[in-house]
């Protein structure tokens, strides 16, 4: 029976690839809306020219506003406006923090030439402490988690000393942290010297 | 229904009997799937759920956004990510919204019926009253018309994806609080409520 049984057609994939935009994730068509248009040109004429060139040649513009009404167009304009300042705050005020921001990674002896590497502040900096902890364990081989401080914050504790290694890491994949914002501390334990 | 950032949960993997229960709820649902479906399902697949806030659960096949639904709906009925949509954009009923609205409903405000019954929206057509019966011949076919109007007109709490004017790609996806036949004869009044619209934090929330 089985050599009568049709060999199953591959079949050709469906699926239609649809270009998002590297800024606002949007399909580009709808940047306009995004409130970072600007940013969202300067990608897209970079990484898809003739994209771009629909998007916002002057006729595909003109042929997008000549259906609204004198009234919606301002109305829109305005809207426009809004977003784009209220964008341009958010930015200012991300920059602002993260200049203000410091990284610290702190080796701390856990018994006798053991020790751990402690991250605290990556957050300011808009990274995800979980995906940057399983980074950190792939990239060392070793155990890397996410703990909660005392303070209420939490931060990434890396096994071993690895303080060198992760703020090359940090500087190499990370470019928003500027290299003074990251301070490397060493926590020596009280040595009991005592007797 | 996602306004506000969602934080992404971890995800556990379906028994294949949810799965084909899945699968087959989908079909239901959307007919016009079955041509893709082992293409949006393989056989072999892994899919797997991220539980959301508000009791919604999230489908993702390889870090793919597939499915959403809201267990507090008495409906239950699946959703579609709209990223899927943007790669399977005829297999799913749709309405068009023109222009001005645009910018209303990616802000998360209730699409209204005027953004519809005007000059660039669109509804449907209606020439179909039933889904034609299978293999029936040179019937009229369930999609979108050379007028970009969809053949068959759509019932309240059907879920229906929103095309916009100018536009290639859909911008949102929702249920139907009134009939496509009433809104087209009211002319006002709410159509969608709290859609999956692009840019919110479900479009946002990352997946891989
Ligand atoms: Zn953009």
């Amino acid at each position: 029976m089985a050599d009568t049984e049709q060999p199953e057609l591959p079949h050709e994939p469906q699926s239609r690839h649809v270009t998002y935009c590297g800024v606002c994730t949007l399909p580009p068509e709808y940047c306009e809306y995004g409130g970072t248009v600007k940013k969202c040109q300067d990608w897209l004429q970079k990484a898809h020219p003739s994209m771009y060139e629909k998007i916002w040649s002057a006729e595909a513009l003109e042929a997008a506003t000549a259906s609204l009404s004198v009234e919606a167009q301002k109305r829109a304009a305005k809207d426009a406006q809004k977003k784009a300042a209220q964008a341009e705050k958010a930015e200012q005020k991300q920059a602002d923090r993260m200049a203000n921001s410091v990284v610290t990674i702190k080796r701390v002896e856990r018994n006798k030439r053991k020790y751990v590497t402690a991250v605290s502040g990556l957050e300011a900096f808009g990274l995800d402490l979980k995906k940057v902890a399983k980074e950190f364990g792939k990239k060392f081989a070793t155990g890397s988690s996410v703990t909660k401080v005392p303070s209420g914050g939490e931060e990434i504790v890396v096994q071993g000393d690895v303080s060198d290694e992760i703020e090359e890491f940090l500087l190499e994949k990370y470019k928003d942290i500027p290299e003074d914002n990251i301070e490397l501390v060493d926590d020596k334990k009280k040595k009991a010297s005592a007797g | 229904m996602f306004k506000k950032d969602i934080s992404t949960a971890p995800k556990s993997k379906l028994k294949s009997s949810v799965q084909r229960a899945l699968r087959q709820s989908l079909l239901t649902t959307y007919p016009l799937l079955n041509n893709y479906i082992d293409e949006i399902l393989p056989k072999k697949g892994s899919l797997e759920a991220m539980k959301l806030p508000d009791r919604c659960t999230l489908y993702v096949l390889d870090g793919q956004p597939l499915f959403f639904q809201n267990d507090a709906t008495p409906s239950n009925t699946l959703l579609p990510h709209l990223k899927l949509v943007h790669r399977f954009p005829d297999a799913f009923p749709s309405i068009r919204i023109d222009r001005g609205a645009i910018r209303f409903v990616l802000s998360g405000a209730t699409l209204m019926a005027p953004g519809l019954t005007s000059p660039g929206g669109r509804l449907p057509s209606g020439v179909l009253t039933a889904p034609p019966a299978e293999g029936e011949e040179g019937a009229v076919k369930e999609g979108l018309d050379e007028d970009e109007r969809w053949t068959r007109e759509l019932e309240k709490g059907e879920p229906v994806v929103v095309r916009a004017e100018g536009k290639t790609e859909a911008c949102a996806v929702g249920f139907l609080v009134a009939g496509t036949k009433e809104v087209k004869e009211k002319g006002k009044g709410p159509v969608i409520e709290d859609a999956h619209y692009l840019g919110d934090g479900l479009w946002r929330l990352a997946t891989d």
